[in-house]
């Protein structure tokens, strides 16, 4: 069986860093695994700019971010296509390689499995279930990796600060969202937030309107929404949910097998943003190779 | 298209599917027509998935006649198509002591029906075999024949085994307008006209509407909807058996069970509605059931929920199915098959048969040549595409670039995107799509008519 000093699950920014950093620090026998066919993390698809501040004092757009993390990663052991399927006992894991199946063992294992959003299921959100219906990350995809228009006039669902780089991705393609929602009565965000939406966007954004159902045969024909105890209908052609973030911890669902297994970046605890992912990440290095040496 | 069948199948359903595979096998010129972009995009896409003995079906029903003759045929046929099937057993789980007092009558009928092993089990017996199951539980019936297995395997296996013997598939191909001149149908369909000496009803939830060409319906289509809350991977283990309910005159009942998939899912609601064509969820339900389910089993209250979706049963105002023959309109009518057609579809297509040899004349000889079309595995605890590598892309339900290339190819390539889901599983995991539904859409422009 394969065995290392370090595994690393995912090749985010957490991952990526935390690689580099244990290798400057001597430990050279890390591998990273990274299911994606490119590493970076979610900072690949996020379009707009923003990121490498903490990392690199830069102000970068998400992919060439990523892009600078898997440059100073070059060297390193990362590999994409690479899938941990579940983590088996003390320090072993189960993979899968476009060779197949294997298991691994480290004498420490890092994950950073980052976060997602929650979808329209698990929101129990009511309606029919046409196309069209997505999260902000889908969303970030079509429009800045494949280059394809999913609608022209969704609504936006949330009002978190990656609600507003929502509609960032939709005007980067000419999509013009109908609205934004917001269940409570103010948005999430922090200002200049709904200025931004309202002034620059143009994009209405409707607070204390909770989504009731999604209408709709093929595609989204419009949105059931509930407004102080009324209902009313918005026509629109997709419906994008932002934010709820939960952490990708599919692999441990009761819990860490034991301590050889420790976990940074967004995989753990509430939302960070890939600067101090990255940041985590180094210090997590420096832990783990305190531990080992 | 202008061409002459012998049989006309209207409606691709796993019934109208089963029937095509029966008489294309026995040799007749058979052609399906189906109004949907895809295969099964009615009844048939939205179920339990379940294989039933017919333990408490009415009792000498046709419907359960089909059951019985179904259940017995997808056993032996099962292996040489690859299709799944989970050994899971059923109980029916009293939850208060007039449900235990229902108990002896359940056992008494499912023994009537013909399913011998059926024995009522105690709480002390039931603990044991289900030890996550609520205390609440007082005892129930074992039914140990009951089975899991997947909603779409054997419907496409039928198609595929349909057309390795020459039948042909039409989908977008809406049956508007029928016309029968003396020995023949002339249909008007989206894919043009297509004349067939019989023409079969199977239209699920629109039959009454189709069977007006034929005639003044018999038989009206109450669409009854099933609303579902299915859990995420860590569910599957708390159970083994699926628990039913104590079934009322109306409805089987909120079933708990796992699916083939390696999920946990609560389900169906049944609720009457006039729409023929959307089965909506709505929030309150959902709700509702996600609670139900962690008052029967506690530890789901843990677990999130990774999908939601509604089914709509082609139930009518008759109480058994309604499958007869026509005699001088050459016709088939195949209605009201509402909540047990995954199960009966084999059994339905023989009783077609036998119908269609008595009154239009023998089914020619089968061929000694048989073509078998093993799909590709959806199941869990079987080998699955990944397994032996590839490049997986949908991640939650490890679903390999080879699948969904293999699902948008060769002779019944999924039509839109719901029908990659069910040929693959794509989609439809934890993260319904967040990572990858934009990478398939990419795979999949041009392959369906509608947006990606
Ligand atoms: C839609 C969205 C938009 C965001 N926008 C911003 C933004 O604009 N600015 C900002 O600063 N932050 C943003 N974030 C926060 C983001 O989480 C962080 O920027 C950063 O990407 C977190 O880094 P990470 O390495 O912890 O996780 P990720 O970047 O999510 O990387 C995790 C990696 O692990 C891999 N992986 C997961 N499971 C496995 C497995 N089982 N086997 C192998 N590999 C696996 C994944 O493929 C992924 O590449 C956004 C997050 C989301 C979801
Ligand atoms: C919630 C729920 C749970 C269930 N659970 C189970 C279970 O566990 N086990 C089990 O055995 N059964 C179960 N069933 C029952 C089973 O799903 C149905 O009995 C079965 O799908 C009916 O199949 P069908 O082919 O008759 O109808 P459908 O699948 O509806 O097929 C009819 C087809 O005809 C097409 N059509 C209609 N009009 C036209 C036209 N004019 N021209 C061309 N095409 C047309 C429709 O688009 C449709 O695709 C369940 C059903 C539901 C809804």
């Amino acid at each position: 069986m394969e065995s290392h000093d370090v595994i690393i699950i995912g090749g985010g920014p957490t991952g990526l860093s935390a690689a580099r950093r244990l290798s400057d620090l001597g430990i050279r026998d890390v591998v990273v695994l990274e299911r994606e066919a490119v590493a970076g993390g979610i900072p690949r698809h996020c379009g707009h700019l923003g990121f490498g501040w903490q990392s690199h004092r830069r102000l970068w757009s998400g992919p060439r971010f990523a892009a600078e993390l898997r440059k100073a990663a070059t060297g390193l052991d990362v590999r994409t296509a690479a899938t941990v399927l579940e983590l088996v006992k003390d320090g072993h894991l189960r993979t899968q390689t476009p060779a197949g199946l294997a298991e691994m063992k480290a004498r420490h294992i890092l994950i950073a499995t980052g976060t997602r959003e929650t979808p329209r299921s698990a929101r129990l959100v009511g309606g029919s279930r046409p196309q069209g219906v997505m999260n902000t990350g889908a969303l970030q995809q079509h429009v800045y990796l494949h280059h394809n228009k999913p609608f022209e006039r969704p609504v936006i669902i949330g009002s978190e600060l990656v609600s507003f780089s929502a509609l960032l991705t939709c005007r980067h393609l000419g999509i013009r969202p109908v609205a934004m929602l917001e269940e409570n009565p103010r948005i999430s965000a922090q200002r200049p937030g709904d200025l931004i939406a309202r002034f620059v966007l143009g994009v209405p954004v409707r607070t204390s309107t909770k989504l009731v159902a999604i209408e709709g045969r093929k595609n989204v024909e419009a949105v059931e929404v509930e407004h102080r105890g009324k209902r009313e209908r918005i026509a629109c052609d997709g419906v994008i949910f932002t934010g709820l973030f939960r952490p990708e911890t599919a692999l441990f669902p009761a819990g860490l097998p034991s301590e050889k297994f420790s976990i940074s970046g967004n995989a753990v605890g509430p939302l960070k943003t890939s600067g101090e992912c990255w940041l985590q990440g180094v210090a997590a290095a420096e832990g783990i190779a305190r531990k080992l040496t | 298209m202008e061409q002459r069948f012998d049989i006309a199948v209207i409606g691709g359903g796993v019934v109208g599917l089963a029937v095509l595979r029966r008489f294309a096998m026995a040799g007749l010129k058979c052609v399906l027509l189906e109004r949907g972009s895809d295969i099964l995009s009615g009844a048939s896409k939205g179920n339990s998935a379940l294989l039933h003995t017919g333990f408490d079906a009415p009792p000498k029903s046709l419907e359960l006649r089909c059951m019985k003759a179904g259940y017995a045929e997808y056993l032996r046929i099962r292996q040489k198509l690859y299709l799944p099937l989970i050994e899971s057993t059923a109980i029916v789980v009293a939850w208060d002591d007039a449900e235990l007092a229902a108990l002896p009558a359940i056992v008494e009928k499912a023994h009537k029906n013909g399913i011998a092993d059926v024995r009522a089990i105690s709480q002390t017996e039931l603990r044991l075999k289900e030890p996550e199951l609520a205390k609440l539980a007082l005892g129930g019936v074992l039914v140990p024949g009951e089975h899991i297995i997947d909603a779409w395997s054997a419907p496409l296996a039928y198609a595929h085994q349909a057309l390795a013997h020459g039948a042909t598939i039409l989908r977008n191909a809406e049956v508007t307008d029928g016309e029968f001149a003396g020995d023949e149908w002339t249909l008007a369909s989206g894919q043009g006209k297509i004349t067939a000496h019989v023409v079969i009803n199977a239209a699920g939830n629109f039959g009454d509407l189709v069977e007006a060409m034929a005639r003044p319906s018999p038989f009206a289509i109450k669409p009854r909807k099933g609303q579902f809350v299915v859990f995420d991977k860590p569910a599957h283990k708390l159970l083994r058996a699926i628990i039913l309910p104590v079934p009322t005159a109306r409805t089987k009942g909120v079933v708990l069970f796992r699916t083939a998939f390696g999920n946990l899912a609560i389900g169906p609601t049944a609720e009457d509605q006039d729409e023929r064509e959307i089965a909506a969820c709505d929030q309150d339900t959902l709700r509702r059931l996600r609670l139900r389910a962690s008052v029967m089993v506690p530890a789901l209250a843990k677990v999130d929920v990774s999908a939601t979706y509604a089914g709509l049963r082609p139930a009518s105002d008759r109480k058994d199915y309604i499958i007869e023959a026509l005699r001088d309109r050459n016709w088939i009518t195949v209605g009201g098959i509402r909540s047990t057609g995954l199960t009966a579809a084999l059994g339905i297509a023989d009783y077609a048969s036998q119908l269609y040899a008595k009154n239009f004349g023998k089914l020619p000889k089968k061929p000694a040549e048989q073509v078998w079309t093993p799909v590709p595995n959806l199941s869990e605890g079987r080998i699955r595409p990944y397994m032996m590598g590839g490049e997986i892309l949908c991640h939650c339900e490890h679903v390999t670039r080879g699948e969904i290339e293999a699902a948008l190819a060769g002779p019944l390539p999924a039509g839109d995107m719901g029908g990659l889901k069910r040929r693959t599983r794509a989609m439809m995991g934890r993260c319904q799509g967040f990572y990858c539904s934009a990478h398939i859409a990419d795979i999949s422009k041009g392959h369906f008519d509608g947006k990606p």
